[in-house]
């Protein structure tokens, strides 16, 4: 249908602008990352890289840390809502998204207040004659601030995996004398493996790049990846080069991640948005 | 026995994960009717935060601004990837799949890369002595930006319909007289509508909520969520809460009436299903 010369020519206007917009920034990014400021050719920005080595550990740590707790958390989460009545589960599924149509700034800031030394949680404490702890401006907090604002991308892919799930096929399992630990190796892991794999990027390449949670939760003493990268396009820092040798360090770790869960998954990325 | 106690166990921990999930957002509301600037007690009801929250320029022209950039990007994109939708269906295999992986880029890649991406290309562009004297960033860097990262979102909800449309639809309102051009508008679009109707809306709420791709682009002007972070910057400030708390009633509101119309056209769906099958 419609393989009029009219139709062809409708795609050429996205055609010039992805060529422009998507395309070319990308190579402006390679092509800043492998030069110095007078244009000249050097890999002295890709070596310099090597010094943040530390950074570039604590944000894979932290993000990895995110994603195991989003995923633990998140498939019982999943696994109770797809066994609910259509109903509830559509009631369910609008709670599980309704924190996510807030500004996740506003979220964060939430957990600002939370955590502070004279915050809710330390005031509660408090009364039990506990702390003040010291909560705010720590990695934990980081990885709490990225488990809250991901976890909703955890649940979701999961939920969509499981509702393919039937229940005979639990059932069977127990038949044949599966107890429940074996259930869940065997069936509901193996079985909701898309959703897992897709679940993962969903959390971990967000809480990789991220520079606001750690920023706002994480002090001047939890630099992350996103953080080094904003000193040097906007930050005191700047440093157009050196900046675009990170974000290229960064695309490269995203795409390990993504090649990495896409070998679990043989769907196509349908459901992510 | 053993069940019921099973039922307990789930129902405790779905209360625990919502409550981790809403508890955040609920202090943050109510701390909005605090009467203390400080957040440490509570020490009296009070509206005072929303009046200064009307009354403030900043959040009040950002909020303009996230507005007509979200409609006037979204209007836009919604066109550019229609039409892009309607051409890449007419291209050959390789061809769709070459496009298709590059529109998945900014889907995929994270936002900061997108953002430092397009910046650098603005600098380059600013460099060359294109971006007139106050510089090129700002409301036209903005318009490029939230375009480029919702046409992706357009093309991925729009394709799948037209791939389901039934290809004869169009020959047969040709046989039946229709020019090529009539066939598109009178046969083909209407079909679509949906699908583009509902990228539309998509486009709208990622416009309205990005923060990341915007802040690299913004030069000094202020959409929404960059006056928030310019906001929490400052540590306390009360007004913040009185924003959350309408943004949540807005939100809830937007979801409990879209709900309500979809319950809606899916009750008459029904019907006129259990009508036809009646009739058959």
């Amino acid at each position: 249908m419609l393989r009029s010369k009219a139709a062809r020519w409708a795609a050429a206007p996205y055609l010039v602008w992805m060529a422009i917009f998507i395309v070319v920034p990308l190579f402006i990014v390679i092509g800043y990352a492998l030069t110095n400021a007078d244009g000249a050719f050097t890999l002295e920005n890709i070596a310099a890289i090597g010094r943040y080595s530390s950074v570039f550990a604590r944000s894979l740590l932290l993000a990895a840390e995110a994603t195991l707790i989003c995923l633990v958390l998140a498939f019982p989460v999943g696994y109770f809502l797809s066994r609910l009545r259509a109903n509830k589960q559509h009631i369910m599924l609008m709670l599980v998204m309704l924190p996510m149509w807030m500004n996740f700034l506003l979220r964060t800031y939430a957990w600002m207040t939370l955590l502070e030394k004279n915050g809710l949680i330390n005031r509660l404490l408090g009364v039990f004659g506990i702390g003040p702890l010291n909560m705010i401006n720590t990695s934990g907090a980081v990885v709490l601030g990225m488990v809250y604002n991901y976890l909703p991308y955890m649940i979701l892919p999961l939920y969509t995996a499981m509702t393919k799930l039937d229940d005979s096929s639990i059932e069977a399992a127990r038949d044949l004398g599966c107890n429940t630990r074996r259930i869940l190796t065997r069936v509901l892991i193996p079985l909701s493996g898309p959703g897992i794999a897709t679940g993962i990027t969903m959390v971990f390449v967000p809480a990789v790049s991220t520079f606001i949670i750690s920023r706002m939760l994480g002090g001047g003493s939890n630099l992350l990846i996103g953080d080094l990268i904003e000193l040097q396009f906007l930050g005191n820092s700047y440093n157009l080069n050196l900046g675009s040798a990170m974000s290229l360090a960064l695309m490269v770790i995203v795409l390990l991640c993504m090649s990495f869960t896409s070998s679990f998954d043989e769907e196509e990325m349908e459901g992510v948005m | 026995m053993k069940t019921q106690h099973k039922r307990l166990l789930q129902r405790t921990y779905i209360v625990l994960i919502f409550g981790f999930m809403y508890l955040p957002i609920a202090v943050l509301i109510a701390y909005s009717f605090n009467e203390s600037k400080s957040r440490a007690a509570f020490t009296g009801f009070t509206l005072d935060w929303y009046k200064s929250l009307l009354q403030n320029e900043m959040i009040l022209s950002a909020l303009g601004t996230s507005l007509v950039l979200a409609l006037v990007s979204s209007v836009l994109a919604t066109v550019l990837g229609t039409l892009a939708t309607i051409g890449i269906q007419s291209m050959s295999r390789r061809t769709q799949l070459l496009v298709n992986n590059i529109s998945y880029v900014p889907v995929v890649n994270p936002e900061i890369i997108t953002g430092v991406s397009l910046m650098l290309l603005f600098v380059l562009w600013q460099r060359a002595g294109l971006g007139g004297e106050g510089g090129i960033f700002g409301w036209f860097t903005l318009l490029i930006a939230h375009i480029t990262f919702n046409v992706p979102y357009v093309i991925f909800n729009v394709s799948p319909k037209l791939r389901q449309l039934d290809p004869s639809l169009y020959n047969a309102a040709q046989d039946l007289g229709c020019t090529p051009r009539q066939a598109f508008f009178k046969v083909i679009l209407p079909q679509l509508t949906p699908a583009i109707l509902s990228a539309f809306l998509i486009c709208l709420t990622y416009s309205i909520d990005d923060f990341m791709i915007s802040y690299f682009n913004c030069g000094t002007m202020q959409t929404l969520p960059i006056a928030i972070y310019s906001m929490t910057r400052k540590k306390v400030s009360p007004e913040i809460n009185a924003l959350s708390a309408i943004m949540f009633l807005v939100i809830l509101a937007i979801i409990l009436i879209s709900n309500a119309l979809d319950s809606r056209t899916y009750r008459k769906n029904q019907a006129a299903i259990r009508k036809g099958m009646a009739q058959a």
